[in-house]
């Protein structure tokens, strides 16, 4: 069973949401996308200061075996990105809710937050897939 | 019906993630294919092979029966043990299959053709062969692992008993022995020194553990690819297939034109191709972020064309791929990706042997 942990949100395209205080969020994707897409490759990551709707393709998680969107989960500016990313991509497989999460997203409305997956209905979620 | 290895349950103790190939449940990685790829860069790694399909041919038309087979000629094998790569064509000049050849006796040769087309190419074997006396016999009863990478052939020597290393001492490249319960040969799918081995199925599980403690990585299919792309090595089924000329497909060096009297399967469908003009297959060189993928489409002076096989290069750090594409390539290419044209780099479609970067 995959890791998913009880103080994080989801959203059903598999990103995970970290409240940082202040109305800023810190994004990833989780264990179970990592795994799904196997050693990555590339992060292409936003650009600090663009403004995000949530929904929208916000990076690109290029694996071994595919391409895949990271959209955001919710709507606000992008204040900060993983540079990390760029040199060590392997990051979001060897620790996707730590040093491997992808940008921190300042929300125009923080209660749209309580509108994403607890991790009870993430697992749902995977196992219905 | 999945059919398994019967080193199975060594995969699943390695922890290996399996995957459906072609009616197989094989090992796609084991944690990680890119430091699986780097095991057999840099030093030993192991695949379980053992769903590939070999095939005994043996009697008296034998050699003669591989000649009207095969687009290569196997009257290029005159030392024992010497192997040969060679497409078998279909009457259109599509490939069939490809294939490696061992030469024991012009009564006696080795094919190992590949599992995803083990029906087609064991139905295909016989028709060919009527009218010639020859057996056509699979040897289900092997298993066959791959160790490959520099310090391969070092490490598997550790599990030879002194007969076998007296058998494979000084062998080289492309060459197979069997010595005492092994057929040990000097092939590969990855650019790298080291040896296929059949091994009886009784004993496979034994030699795989042995393996692993000599130190050898297991590596699972994600690896496979990458290497033998790396490799400038065909896939079957994706760089090639029935449809496609190996006059397309890179394979032209496979076919054996002279002498002008032998006639084989396809010969006067490529003989007309060839005069004709057809596609090539080319390699692509992408150094920006991003990873060209199967089934991308390619723009090319005067033509268009497709990627056959694309993946990230671990060796190499950065994108690389097979794309057929019209003969009027220069060097340079675009690649349609996720909707935008990207100008990519044309160059011969080999990129890396033994460890170092051929670009």
């Amino acid at each position: 069973m995959s890791n998913i942990p009880a103080e994080l949100r989801y959203a059903t395209s598999h990103e995970w949401v970290r409240p940082e205080g202040d109305g800023v969020f810190t994004v990833g994707i989780t264990e179970h996308a990592q795994d799904l897409l196997g050693d990555m490759v590339f992060v292409d990551l936003p650009d600090v200061g663009d403004d995000v709707a949530a929904g929208d393709d916000a990076a690109v998680a290029e694996s071994v075996k595919a391409a895949s969107d990271v959209y955001a989960p919710i709507t606000g500016e992008v204040i900060a990105v993983n540079e990390d990313l760029e040199d060590s991509p392997e990051l979001v497989n060897s620790d996707p809710y730590g040093d491997g999460w992808m940008f921190k997203v300042k929300a125009e409305d923080v209660s749209e937050v309580e509108g994403l997956l607890d991790a009870e209905g993430y697992a749902q979620n995977i196992e219905d897939e | 019906m999945t059919n398994k290895t019967v080193l199975h349950h060594k995969h699943i103790e390695a922890g290996a993630k399996m995957v459906d190939f072609f009616g197989w449940e094989m090992p796609i990685n084991y944690g990680s294919q890119i430091e699986e790829h780097h095991a057999v860069r840099r030093d030993a790694g192991m695949f379980d092979v053992s769903h590939m399909t070999i095939v005994d041919v043996v009697g008296d038309d034998a050699k003669a029966y591989l000649q009207y087979l095969l687009a290569n000629d196997v009257d290029k094998l005159q030392d024992k043990g010497k192997a040969l790569y060679s497409g078998m064509m279909n009457e259109e000049g599509g490939v069939v299959d490809d294939l490696i050849v061992y030469f024991f006796e012009p009564t006696n040769y080795r094919l190992v053709v590949n599992s995803a087309t083990k029906e087609k190419d064991l139905n295909w074997l016989n028709k060919q062969a009527d009218g010639f006396s020859v057996t056509i016999t699979e040897r289900d009863e092997f298993a066959m692992i791959a160790v490959q990478g520099p310090n391969a052939k070092a490490k598997a020597a550790e599990l030879f008993s002194e007969a076998q290393q007296e058998a494979v001492a000084g062998m080289k490249p492309f060459y197979g022995v069997q010595a005492e319960d092994l057929f040990i040969a000097t092939t590969g799918y990855t650019g790298e020194a080291g040896y296929e081995i059949m091994v009886p199925n009784a004993r496979a599980g034994e030699f795989w553990d042995a393996l692993l403690k000599a130190g050898v990585a297991p590596c699972g299919l994600g690896a496979r690819d990458t290497l033998r792309l790396e490799a400038g090595m065909n896939l079957y089924g994706q760089d090639m297939d029935e449809t496609i000329s190996p006059l397309a497909a890179n394979m032209g060096w496979t076919i054996s034109w002279e002498p002008t009297d032998r006639n084989f399967v396809g010969r006067s469908t490529l003989e007309q191709i060839k005069a004709e003009g057809s596609e090539k297959l080319v390699g692509l060189v992408m150094t920006e972020k991003g990873v060209l993928r199967h089934g991308q489409n390619v723009k090319v002076e005067g033509g268009t064309g497709v990627i056959t096989s694309g993946t990230f290069s671990p060796t190499l750090g950065h994108s690389i791929a097979l794309a057929r594409v019209s003969n009027t390539v220069t060097d340079y290419a675009e690649v349609e990706m996720r909707k935008k044209w990207v100008t990519v780099k044309v160059v011969k479609p080999s990129f890396v042997r033994n460890g170092k970067s051929v670009l």
